[in-house]
């Protein structure tokens, strides 16, 4: 007996489709679908009301230009993204050139960039309170800048605040750039660098000329990664904002400890048409598929 | 071209960035062995192993053993059906199926779907399926539904899938690269000796490709090792330890929670150092084999 050869990659994706199935696309569907669906204090009622989202976005319009807590959570949400994304994709362009670039065995070239890659395979919950002995009110830097009598009363600003949860997000996720544009760095055909030398381009026009516009692939799927992780965090800005500042991850983490989950799942579906938008902007500039 | 000059900050921005990465790390690695009067902060008052026997005494009513055992655990299943199922979903994409691109994106969409959304989203799977069948258990007068069945959540069912939904898509990325760059003269001279499908595979494919599954490997089980955002809403009643010690972060106010850090990363590290070494093993044999090893005609 013999499966038609047609049919053979059909059975093969079969077992990876029916998990994508029933873990993302059933459970996606779910959130949609309870969205619309009525609660009291202990169960979920089946229904199509709208007052999940009503409740969201209530009075949000009429107390303009003050914003109500929904437009605030965003607006601060956005504000991260913004601010982490610049850094990271700072950072991680400099990092890839100086890995694709500048290091000259390939075997040095694979050291390094694992050197780079090992605190992904690690705990993020660790690596988050690895910043406390650091920037604690009794913290390395604070005691150093006081010792040396740089400053009288320490930081407050360094732990438990939106400069944490920056660094951290920084700290956690700067690798979601560096490989990607690390990978399509390693593509660009290395004779297009000596043309460019050997026409007297100096390293800035070899980097705005060559260099940028052959990574943009990469610069993109990095900050489509850095974008939707920021968007719908809860753990760092939880861990590292001390519980203070809002984010619509934590907004959902919470209604789903009161069990309210259709108000959660409403919020959801906001929060990924919000991060989707976003997302649909930047894959209009690339195909992945082909990037790999 | 690129100048000596700029090369050289370069490196230093690198050396900068690699002390960035590590060294909050290694400020816990020495913290947690912290003398008794010691807190959370430097200078280290002595060195002890005091907060290593305090952890191993037992953090207040948390059973971090078990919680320790169910993740491995679980990372060993995720890490066996990541390794599985993207290797097969891999071969199957070397050639156009109905809906593979359809399949192609969802699974990208899995990945970079918000964290929180996929966990209560499997959450309200299982939910909704224990309504279901307490509800159709009263209504046929199951006895053992009635009396003694609870959830359907749980450590291999919710708290699984939901992981997977993270590990897979690396697995798959990953065995994307692979195939993009395999030279498949190599299956057809397979064919041409007269190996079938099945043997072809067997012994032209899968000793090449052997070092990156070690790589799906790595991926698979640390990424479920430390896994929280996805499994938070979604793991049951018994928490993983990533889980365990985002509680603890609020609760414990002495190095006992460093100790169990420089623990947990010590088994990550341990992981990755195995799974590398494992990788560079298999990547020389597989480049140094000469290719005169022949399939029976």
């Amino acid at each position: 007996m013999s499966i038609p050869r047609r049919l053979v990659p059909l059975i093969l994706s079969l077992p990876f489709a029916t998990v994508i199935f029933a873990f993302f696309i059933i459970p996606l569907a779910l959130v949609i679908m309870v969205s619309f669906w009525d609660y009291n204090s202990y169960s979920i009622i089946p229904d199509f009301i709208f007052t999940n989202y009503e409740d969201i976005f209530y009075g949000c319009i009429k107390s303009l230009p003050d914003l109500c807590t929904s437009f605030a959570t965003y607006l601060s949400s956005l504000k991260f993204v913004f601010i982490v994304w610049l850094i990271t994709l700072f950072i991680g362009f400099l990092v890839a050139l100086f890995l694709a670039f500048c290091v000259s065995t390939l075997q040095m070239q694979v050291v390094l960039f694992l050197l780079c890659t090992i605190p992904f395979w690690t705990s993020n919950v660790i690596r988050m309170i690895s910043w406390i002995p650091l920037l604690g009110r009794n913290g390395l830097v604070n005691s150093t800048l006081q010792d040396m009598g740089l400053i009288e009363a320490p930081f407050e600003w360094l732990l438990y605040s939106q400069f944490s949860v920056v660094l951290a997000f920084v700290h956690l996720y700067v690798l979601f750039m560096v490989v990607p544009i690390f990978n399509s760095m390693m593509r660009i055909d290395r004779s297009l660098l000596e043309a460019a030398h050997d026409a007297g381009a100096t390293t800035w026009q070899t980097l705005t000329n060559i260099i940028i516009p052959l990574s943009r692939p990469g610069i993109i799927i990095g900050s489509i990664f850095v974008i939707t992780i920021v968007m719908g965090d809860f753990l760092t800005i939880g861990v590292m904002g001390g519980q203070q500042i809002p984010s619509v991850g934590k907004i959902i983490n919470v209604e789903m400890t009161y069990l309210q989950f259709p108000a959660a799942a409403a919020n959801a579906v906001i929060l990924i048409i919000v991060t989707l938008m976003i997302i649909f902007a930047m894959t209009k500039l690339v195909d992945i598929r082909k990037e790999l | 071209m690129i100048t000596r000059n700029f090369r050289i900050m370069l490196g230093l921005f690198f050396s900068l960035f690699i002390i960035f990465l590590y060294g909050p790390t290694i400020s816990i690695l020495v913290l947690s062995f912290q003398g008794p009067e010691g807190g959370l902060t430097f200078p280290m008052r002595g060195f002890s192993t005091f907060w290593f026997e305090s952890l191993f005494d037992g953090v207040g009513v948390i059973d971090i053993w078990g919680a320790f055992g169910r993740s491995i655990r679980l990372g060993l299943v995720v890490m066996v059906l990541t390794v599985i199922l993207s290797l097969c979903a891999g071969m199957a994409f070397r050639k156009h199926f109905a809906l593979s691109a359809f399949l192609f994106y969802a699974t990208i969409s899995s990945l970079i779907v918000p964290s929180i959304v996929i966990s209560l989203g499997v959450a309200l799977e299982f939910r909704i399926l224990d309504d279901i069948i307490k509800y159709v258990g009263g209504n046929m007068q199951i006895q053992w539904i009635i009396n003694d069945f609870r959830t359907t959540m749980g450590l291999f069912t919710s708290g699984l899938g939901a992981q997977l939904t993270w590990t897979l898509p690396f697995g798959l990325l990953i065995m994307f690269a692979v195939f993009n760059r395999f030279d498949p003269s190599y299956e057809e001279a397979a064919r041409d000796l007269g190996a079938g499908p099945w043997q072809t595979f067997k012994e032209a494919v899968l000793p090449i490709i052997a070092p990156s599954l070690i790589g799906v490997a790595l991926f698979g089980f640390t990424l479920s090792y430390d896994e929280i955002a996805r499994s938070s809403q979604a793991i049951g009643g018994l928490n993983t330890l990533p889980l365990e010690l985002r509680g603890l972060t609020t609760t414990v106010t002495d190095p006992t929670i460093y100790a169990l850090g420089t623990l947990t990363t010590a088994v990550s590290f341990c992981a990755i150092f195995l799974f590398l070494t494992l990788f560079f093993i298999l990547r020389r044999r597989t480049s140094k084999r000469p290719p005169q090893e022949s399939l029976p005609s």
